[in-house]
Formats: structure tokens, C-alpha cells, sequence
């Protein structure tokens, strides 16, 4: 059941929070040891959660729609007494001593927090096969990858591991894999939530995302995570629309543009039919489409990956085996110590990334790299504003495949990118949405990307509604369940 | 060409010890990456203003209250080695 389901469920006393903890719980015992969306299964929090969730409907007064929705966190969010992992061995019995802001947001929400979900380690990867920890795998296909690095908060919803989730997208982490998993997974505006309590990959481009399984759940997360918070400076002081109420409407008179870039050479044809047909479903509720262009689209992936590992390599100086984390025993030196620890506690991605950060910051490589590098974003950045300046919403893949196979993608860059489509809106700090708009000819899901203007994602979560309502992809669930 | 010298040189900024095999390993992928990265010379960025930030932002400023901080002990918790209420780490200055 959706959250909003489930809030129906709960007002007219039909079953109670306690029942759909225990639920979830029963049912990520019984399939997560295939799945692998989960590190941590934190039951005993959970389930008082929910006791005081239920005695909250029971007495008419609950806060709100989320009361009592069984949800995820990926772990990368820090959680008060509960182990923070990132996916990393450097951050081994790592307790963190405060909740993010999100949450507490959502626990104030009255959700009830079933545990911390899988990830490339730190969040670098596109598959949640670079996690300390084992992979994730795709429901609907055991096969295949999740996609990442949120991959295991995706999971868990399309497998009803939980009614939704949080993740991170820093170049496209949660909408790759919301597309590979066939739920929507909504990236906001830059700044649109708190930063607070999520461990830093790549500053200037991280930002909390959600996973469910519908538009109006969608809308239900972002409400209760948006908003000011005056321990990140760069969360953005506006007031908070109600997403709920904006889900009306329809398409009609909305101009939607088609960026012609997002559908050239290397997208796979059985994308680019479903997306299509999408975009005809949303012509024929009554928008409008234009075709545009986004010339540097090519480079997007090039500036991402100078910009994100420089960001890295300064924010994961930090894990130096001093202040917590693991520490390598027997080193005669400070640096000694530092280097051995870091190099034991990093995974292979990861320290690639430190590695081309380090480089590109380097004396003599500075100019021509992260220099460079920010002026190309200054072009990409234009190219997005100036398309949605003329269009309401831009209509494209996510991805330009579906789900791939269990060590596919090998090659670093080869797995860079298959983030093209979603690292250009990273880097303007716009708000995109995925949602499932069809399946391959194997049953994989395929998504269509939403890209709005800034703290527009009403108009997003307005779109996908529509689009929701007049097409029946959302029956269809994995074999798994 | 980044040589091997140069990752070498690299892993000692970034501290990070890595085996011999691992270093011409990671030079080759360096490599290739750096080389796809290479594409962004041929952009005309003459007079173009660099982005570090996607949202504008100047001068957060907010009031100076006085807040409680986190206690010692907690911060002090997950340390892999201390000595009372300090970070104990190997011999820095020789005696």
C-alpha cells in the first residue's frame, strides 16, 4: 500500500501502525537476504514508533498523513545511536551522536523508521555495487542492479520493503535508480532541504531525495523534509508550498520541452519508444510540447567528474582515523597511520575519485581543470534556464537504458556515463522527478524524467500525477512480491 | 599522459597508501577518465563566469545565540583511540 493508502487505512481504523511495522519487518526478513536493500534493521525503533503512532489514531489525533508510514533511510543520513556506514568500511562503528534534520522532520511527521538502507560507498556509483557490504539487486530482476548510489532505498520500495525513502542525488542518484526500479524518485531544487546530518560527498551538488511509490506520496515526503534550516546555510529561506494541493490540475496548457540531445545516439530505442509515448499520453491530456535544444549536454558528465571528486577529495579528508571510524594499528607516523588507514578503509571508486580530486586541485592543474570545469557548469546551467524560461517542464529519458547486468559496467567510465542524462540538472541545481512509464520488452522498468525550474516542484509533482492517473503502469508490481 | 610518477605524487596529497599494482592500476583509469575529462578544452569559455554554487547565496547571516554544544563525551565516543578526554594519535614530535 502507498502512505496515502495506508493514512486512509489507519483514519478508518481498518489496521494500525503496528500491524504494518511488523508487516514490513516479517516481509524484509523473508526477502531481503535476496535483495540486500538493507545494512541495518532497526525493529525495536521502529516498532515504538509506531505503538506511539497507533495510540495517536486511535485517539483521532494524528499528526498528519505520514503518521505511521513504514519508511527508509539511505545511509548516508546520520541517525542518533543507530550505526552510519555510508557503505564504507572507514566509518566502522561509527554511531552518530545526532539525527540529520530530515530525520528528525520525518520522526516529527510521526513515521516510523524501519532502517538504513545499502549504497555505493559514499555515494559514488551508479549500480550499489560499490558498497563495503555486498550489492543490491534489482526486484525485478535478480540479476541486475538497482541501480545507485541510493540503489537500496529504491529497492526497498518497488519491493514493499517500505512505503517510501529517502536517498541522495548529487549527480543523479536518486532518479537512476527510481527509473531501474520503477518507483518515483523526486531530486529537489538545490537547497530546498537540509543538508544537516548528511555526510558530505560533493557540497555544491548534494541534496535529499525521495523514493514512493506515487506522486501523491511523493508529495507527502517533500513537504515534510523541505524548508529552511538554519544549521545549513545553503538550505534555501522560502516557504514550502503544499505539494499535496498541487497535485490537481492537470496538464492542460502546460508547455513541456523535449530536449533533442536526450534522445540522439546511445539511447536504447525501447527508452526512447516508452518515453515518447509518454510524452503523446501527456499531449493528449492537454499540454503542449516544443521541441529544444541543450547543445552542452555532452559535457555535463566531463565537468561532473572534475567538480564532484574535488568536492570529494576535500570533504573525505575528514576520515583520517582520529576522530572515529576505523584505524589501521601499527603505524609509526601520524601520516603513516592516515594513509594506511584510508587506504584499508576506502573502497576502489571511491579512492579513484580522491585520487582525480587531488589531481585536478593540484598546483599547475587547477586552472585547467576545476577552473575550467565551473565555467562549462556556468554553460550548462545557462542552457537549462534559458530552455525553461520558454517551457514549464522538460520531458526526457532518465537513463539511456534500463537496468543492467551485475558487474556490466566495469569500467569506470562506462558506468560515469550512464549519468548523462541526469548529471546536467545536478550541476543547475534544478528539481527533476522519475517515474515509471512503461517496461522493456524483459519487464524492466523504464523511467521519464521531469526537469523543472527552481523550487518548482509542484509543477513536477503535478505532471507526474497526471500522468499517473491516465496510464496503469503503476499495477504492475515485481514477481518478488 | 599523467605518469606514474605524478599518481605517486598524488597518493601522498591525498594520503593514501596504495600497493604497487594498485597505483599503475589506478593510473591507467586515470588516464582514461582524464582523457574524456579532456574534452571540456575545446569549450569557448572566454568571459564566462565560473559556477560554485547553483543557487546564489551571499552572507547567510544568522543570530549569534547561544546554543548547547555537544558534550564532550559524546564527541569523544566514537574515537578508535583516546587517553581521557583527548584523541590520543601516534608520536608526532620526536622527544
Amino acid at each position: 500500500m502507498t502512505i496515502h493508502e495506508l493514512a486512509e487505512a489507519y483514519r478508518r481504523g481498518e489496521t494500525t501502525p503496528s500491524a504494518v511495522a511488523e508487516a514490513h519487518l516479517a516481509r524484509i526478513a523473508a526477502l531481503d537476504a535476496k535483495v540486500g536493500a538493507f545494512l541495518t534493521v532497526t525493529r525495536e525503533r521502529a516498532l515504538a514508533a509506531a505503538a506511539a503512532a497507533d495510540a495517536r489514531w486511535r485517539a483521532g489525533a494524528p499528526r498528519g498523513p505520514l503518521d505511521g508510514a513504514p519508511l527508509a533511510l539511505k545511509d548516508v543520513l546520520c541517525t542518533k545511536g543507530v550505526r552510519t556506514t555510508c557503505g564504507s568500511r572507514i566509518l566502522e562503528g561509527f554511531v552518530p551522536p545526532y539525527d540529520a534534520t530530515v530525520v528528525e522532520r520525518l520522526e516529527a511527521a510521526g513515521a516510523v523508521l524501519l532502517g538504513k538502507t545499502n549504497m555505493d560507498e559514499f555515494a559514488m556509483g551508479s549500480s550499489t555495487e560499490h558498497s563495503a557490504f555486498g550489492p543490491t539487486r534489482n526486484p525485478w530482476d535478480l540479476g541486475r542492479v538497482p541501480g545507485g548510489s541510493s540503489g537500496g532505498s529504491a529497492a526497498a520500495v518497488a519491493a514493499e520493503l517500505a512505503a517510501g525513502a529517502l536517498g541522495t542525488d548529487t549527480g543523479g542518484s536518486v532518479r537512476q535508480p527510481a527509473a531501474f526500479c520503477g518507483v518515483v524518485g523526486l531530486k529537489p531544487t538545490y537547497g530546498r532541504v537540509s543538508r544537516y546530518g548528511l555526510v558530505a560527498f560533493a557540497s555544491s551538488l548534494d541534496q535529499v531525495g525521495t523514493f514512493a511509490r506515487d506522486a501523491r506520496d511523493t508529495a507527502l515526503l517533500l513537504g515534510a523534509i523541505a524548508g529552511h534550516d538554519p544549521r545549513d546555510a545553503t538550505s534555501v529561506d522560502a516557504p514550502v508550498p503544499d505539494y499535496t494541493a498541487a497535485l490537481a490540475g492537470g496538464v492542460r496548457g502546460l508547455c513541456l520541452g523535449v530536449p533533442r540531445e536526450y534522445f540522439g545516439e546511445g539511447i536504447d530505442p525501447e527508452v526512447a519508444r516508452a518515453v515518447r509515448e509518454a510524452i503523446e499520453t501527456l499531449r493528449g491530456l492537454g499540454a503542449v510540447t516544443e521541441d529544444v535544444s541543450l547543445p552542452t549536454t555532452d559535457y555535463g558528465i566531463a565537468v561532473y567528474y572534475v567538480l564532484a571528486p574535488a568536492e570529494a577529495s576535500s570533504n573525505l579528508a575528514r576520515y583520517d582515523g582520529v576522530k572515529y571510524g576505523l584505524r589501521t594499528p601499527g603505524a609509526k607516523d601520524l601520516i603513516e597511520m592516515e594513509s594506511r588507514t584510508r587506504a584499508a578503509g576506502f573502497g576502489a571508486e571511491v579512492k579513484r575519485r580522491i585520487m582525480l580530486g587531488t589531481y585536478a586541485l593540484s598546483a599547475g592543474y587547477y586552472d585547467a581543470y576545476y577552473g575550467r570545469a565551473q565555467k562549462v557548469r556556468t554553460l550548462v546551467r545557462r542552457d537549462l534556464e534559458a530552455a525553461l524560461a520558454r517551457v514549464d517542464v522538460l520531458v526526457a529519458p532518465t537513463t539511456p537504458g534500463v537496468a543492467f547486468r551485475l558487474g556490466e559496467k566495469a569500467d569506470p567510465l562506462a558506468m560515469y556515463l550512464n549519468d548523462v542524462f541526469t548529471v546536467p540538472t545536478s550541476l543547475a541545481g534544478l528539481p527533476a522527478v522519475s517515474l515509471r512509464c512503461g517496461f522493456s520488452a524483459a519487464g524492466l522498468p523504464v523511467g521519464l524524467q521531469l526537469i523543472g525550474r527552481a523550487l518548482d516542484e509542484a509543477t513536477l509533482l503535478r505532471v507526474a500525477h497526471a500522468y499517473e492517473q491516465a496510464t496503469g503502469w503503476l499495477a504492475r508490481r515485481p514477481a518478488l512480491a | 599522459m599523467i605518469s606514474r610518477e605524478d599518481v605517486a605524487h598524488v597518493a601522498r596529497l591525498a594520503r593514501l597508501a596504495l600497493e604497487p599494482d594498485e597505483l599503475e592500476r589506478m593510473r591507467a583509469q586515470l588516464d582514461g577518465i582524464l582523457a574524456y575529462i579532456d574534452q571540456l578544452r575545446a569549450v569557448d569559455v572566454a568571459g564566462v563566469e565560473p559556477t560554485a554554487h547553483a543557487v546564489p547565496l551571499v552572507n547567510v547571516m544568522r543570530e549569534d545565540a547561544v546554543v548547547a554544544p555537544f558534550p564532550q563525551e559524546a564527541m569523544l565516543a566514537n574515537a578508535p583511540d583516546r587517553v581521557g578526554e583527548l584523541f590520543r594519535v601516534p608520536r608526532i614530535i620526536e622527544d
